[in-house]
């Protein structure tokens, strides 16, 4: 029997993976709640039973029993957990970097319930056989639900596309080059047909190699001044028109990736303007700093690509996040070891870590000065997974159990207690950040508990 | 001042105190006995990822001058080309507990870098195409010897800009010792933000008449394949300082190695006008006045405070 092409795309597998563990079950009273998906601001008690959200009722009317764990969250906030889209965690072939299990335990440490890994790994994930290997692994390993991204082009060599059809059916939840851009806009354009028929939507890193010329920072007074060669923020923008002008043409769907310079989100903002099915992701860290913290030449913290640009690319990105021109907030982290950061900034590799600090360090720096709402944070580190036809989580009855608890007023210093990841290239590396991940819980399991975080037992 | 890596940590007043101290050197240099105990027992490693001439003898020289033991490592030839990594090696030669480390590396931040890993005072011979402290310094060393002072002086900059640590050390150095800095180059030499330093930008040798000094880059040749210039020819005819361009009260400098006949025409280098060889001669005192002021700052190990240079067989 033949089967129309819907009807394969029904037969998808189930795009997040994780370790099977124990249904949660805890009462957590007094909690402030604030859900941007269900319209939910104020206190609650909230009972989670056999990893669903069983009841959310007025603060202090829920009762005890059974010996199930209490969490008296008085003062403490509870949100439907995370979900971020641009994550490397280097397996297959790097993991002295990272690994599913170090990975996933970072992410849930900074309170994600979700997250999909980018397939510039070594080798790429290029192949049906990787995806199935990779979820197979997943599974033993992974303690937040993995996703798993194919390669646009094989081994991201730029030439061939992969068997994006297959790779579908083997459970790849979109498509990235990510780490390098597709430059060969005949197959940008091949893809995206190949897109109408098994889905997928394409995450771009959008760069124009020629006109980056193997800068190492943004390009202006500080790389001028510091000697080192520019990445101009052309070098992004270009790209950008580029393909949502392709997008806008095949019908295709895209995700521009780390958007870092004012002139991207320009491309980005008049393509959605003329109806491009184009969505764009921030990172915590071009929201937070600027080119001029590359002054410390220190490449552990502040060597990345895209590159830290100007207080007015930094501006102009909190506004685009502001106004729904940039969809989600996305860490791209990126784990390197030491051995690969500790070397002159021209030498050391690019990326910095940020699953563990992405929401303290956005709340540090935008919310609790008053820049941007604590609901907007909320919203945009939730919504990562929509271009992915992935909904947000939310803490509706009902719902299976997705949340994070945070004590807003918690101070901690960043990498003082070492980190969940294998890797220490944090960008907020020695940092006092306000607001701390007490607990995640991931698709119904416990996924993390802060050590020095204890509770009560009723 | 414990290390020298960049201008921009010197004021005015240092640069004075030291061009001083290296003019009491050059008068040591001009003794029959040129050598000074000042550090005797102290250890100088010299350590240079990069070909050189000038620098690396210069440094060398400098610190045996003084009476130091210098070791000096070349990466070519030594365990760098065996893959060892930047902070293996000096932490291997920081067992010789060296009072110095002179570093040339091709990437910038390099000798900055050392501040973290080693004791010894760390000197910056040249990191990529960020700094080179100690050229601006013997330029500036050289330009107060023939001209008194730099304030209010119209010094040019010409050429590769862009790819040059001497220009970005010279422009903040002149620029501190009170003089105009303006650069000169094709477009594409010229770094985009080069303003923000407070220098002009030219595009052409058109007023070059307004300059007091004319301080040449070398044009490097694989330029041309990065398309950064069309053809060595048109710059030269372009850009090139010679002759007839050059106007008779006008000094003309160039850190070396000079390409005769592109940047610079043959009769310049050799006439009055050029400064070339003060600069290489001024190199060597102003090379011991660094390691001098780095090395013998009060209070330091052992609390010997060495009153200044004297010449070996007279009490110190």
């Amino acid at each position: 029997m033949n089967r129309a092409p819907e009807e394969v795309v029904e037969q998808l597998p189930e795009p997040m993976v994780q370790r099977p563990g124990p249904d949660a079950s805890l009462l957590i009273r007094q909690a402030k709640v604030l859900d941007p998906v269900a319209g939910l601001d104020g206190t609650f008690d909230i009972l989670v039973e056999d990893g669903r959200i069983a009841e959310l009722a007025d603060a202090g009317s829920l009762k005890t029993g059974n010996g199930m764990e209490v969490i008296e969250a008085d003062g403490l906030h509870v949100f439907p957990a995370f979900f971020d889209p641009h994550v490397h965690l280097r397996t297959p072939g790097q993991e002295h970097k990272e690994d599913l299990e170090t990975g996933t335990r970072a992410a849930a440490a900074g309170g994600y319930a979700g997250i999909l890994l980018m397939a510039n790994t070594s080798p790429p994930v290029s192949s049906p056989a990787d995806i199935s290997a990779l979820r197979h692994q997943a599974e033993t390993e992974a303690s937040v639900p993995v996703g798993f991204m194919a390669t646009v082009t094989r081994d991201m060599k730029g030439t061939e596309l992969t068997d994006m059809s297959e790779l579908r059916e083997a459970g790849a939840v979109g498509f990235t080059d990510d780490g390098l851009p597709i430059t060969d806009p005949g197959i940008m354009r091949k893809a995206l047909q190949y897109q109408r028929m098994c889905g997928g939507t394409i995450a771009l890193h959008e760069e124009d190699p020629d006109l980056s010329a193997g800068g190492v920072m943004h390009e202006g007074d500080i790389s001028m001044a510091l000697g080192l060669r520019g990445v101009p923020s052309i070098s992004e923008s270009v790209m950008i028109s580029r393909d949502a002008a392709i997008a806008g043409y095949e019908g295709g769907r895209i995700q521009v990736q780390h958007l870092s310079a004012t002139e991207s989100i320009e491309a980005v903002r008049r393509a959605k303007k003329e109806g491009v099915q184009i969505s764009a992701e921030v990172t915590p860290h071009h929201l937070c700093l600027t080119d001029e913290a590359v002054r410390s030449l220190d490449a552990n913290r502040h060597k990345m690509n895209p590159p830290l640009r100007t207080e007015n690319d930094r501006q102009a990105l909190i506004e685009a996040l502001k106004d729904g021109t940039i969809d989600c907030i996305a860490t791209d982290h990126a784990p390197h070891a030491p051995h690969e950061k500790e070397v002159p900034y021209e030498a050391a590799m690019m990326g910095v870590t940020g699953l563990e600090t992405a929401f303290s360090s956005v709340y540090t720096e935008l919310v609790k000065p008053g820049i941007i709402s604590l609901a907007l944070l909320i919203e945009k580190l939730g919504c990562g997974g929509i271009p992915f036809d992935i909904e947000p989580f939310t803490l509706k009855a009902g719902s299976t159990a997705n949340l994070c608890l945070i004590d807003l007023e918690a101070e901690w210093v960043v990498g003082e207690d070492g980190y969940e990841s294998r890797s220490h290239n944090s960008w907020c590396e020695g940092e006092r950040l306000n607001g701390r991940v007490l607990m995640t819980v991931a698709n119904g399991q416990i996924a993390y508990r802060l050590r020095s975080f204890s509770m009560g037992v009723a | 001042m414990k290390h020298l890596l960049d201008i921009a940590d010197l004021d005015r007043e240092q640069v004075e105190t030291l061009l001083d101290r290296a003019d009491s050197f050059a008068e040591v240099t001009r003794r029959d006995i040129k050598k000074v105990p000042t550090l005797r027992g102290q250890t100088v490693v010299t350590l240079f990822y990069e070909s050189s001439t000038r620098t690396s003898s210069s440094f060398e020289l400098a610190a045996k001058r003084l009476s130091a033991d210098v070791v000096s490592v070349k990466a070519s030839g030594s365990s760098v080309d065996k893959g060892e990594s930047l902070k293996d090696t000096v932490e291997t030669l920081s067992a010789y507990d060296p009072a110095a480390i002179v570093i040339r590396h091709p990437y910038a931040g390099a000798a900055s870098m050392l501040t973290d890993w080693v004791g010894a005072s760390v000197i910056n011979a040249g990191d990529g195409m960020h700094q080179h402290p100690s050229q601006a310094l013997l330029d500036v060393f050289t330009l107060r010897n023939r001209l008194g002072s730099l304030e209010g002086r119209n010094i040019w900059i010409v050429g590769d800009v862009l790819h040059s640590r001497v220009a970005r050390s010279n422009i903040a150095a002149f620029q501190l010792m009170g003089a105009e800095v303006t650069v000169c180059g094709p477009p594409t030499l010229i770094p985009r933000g080069i303003e923000s330093t407070g220098c002009r930008v030219k595009y052409s040798l058109d007023d070059l008449e307004e300059a007091d000094v004319i301080y040449l880059l070398r044009m490097q040749h694989e330029r041309m394949g990065e398309n950064f210039v069309p053809s060595i020819r048109e710059y030269a005819r372009l850009f090139q300082v010679n002759e007839r361009r050059l106007g008779p009260r006008q000094l003309v400098m160039h850190p070396g190695p000079v390409n005769r006949g592109v940047e610079i025409g043959s009769r310049v280098i050799d006439s009055d006008q050029s400064l070339i060889s003060d600069q290489v001669a001024s190199g060597l005192a102003v090379r011991m006045a660094i390691l001098y002021e780095l090395l013998t700052r009060t209070g330091d190990a052992a609390g010997e405070t060495p009153a200044g240079p004297v010449p070996i067989g007279e009490p110190a």
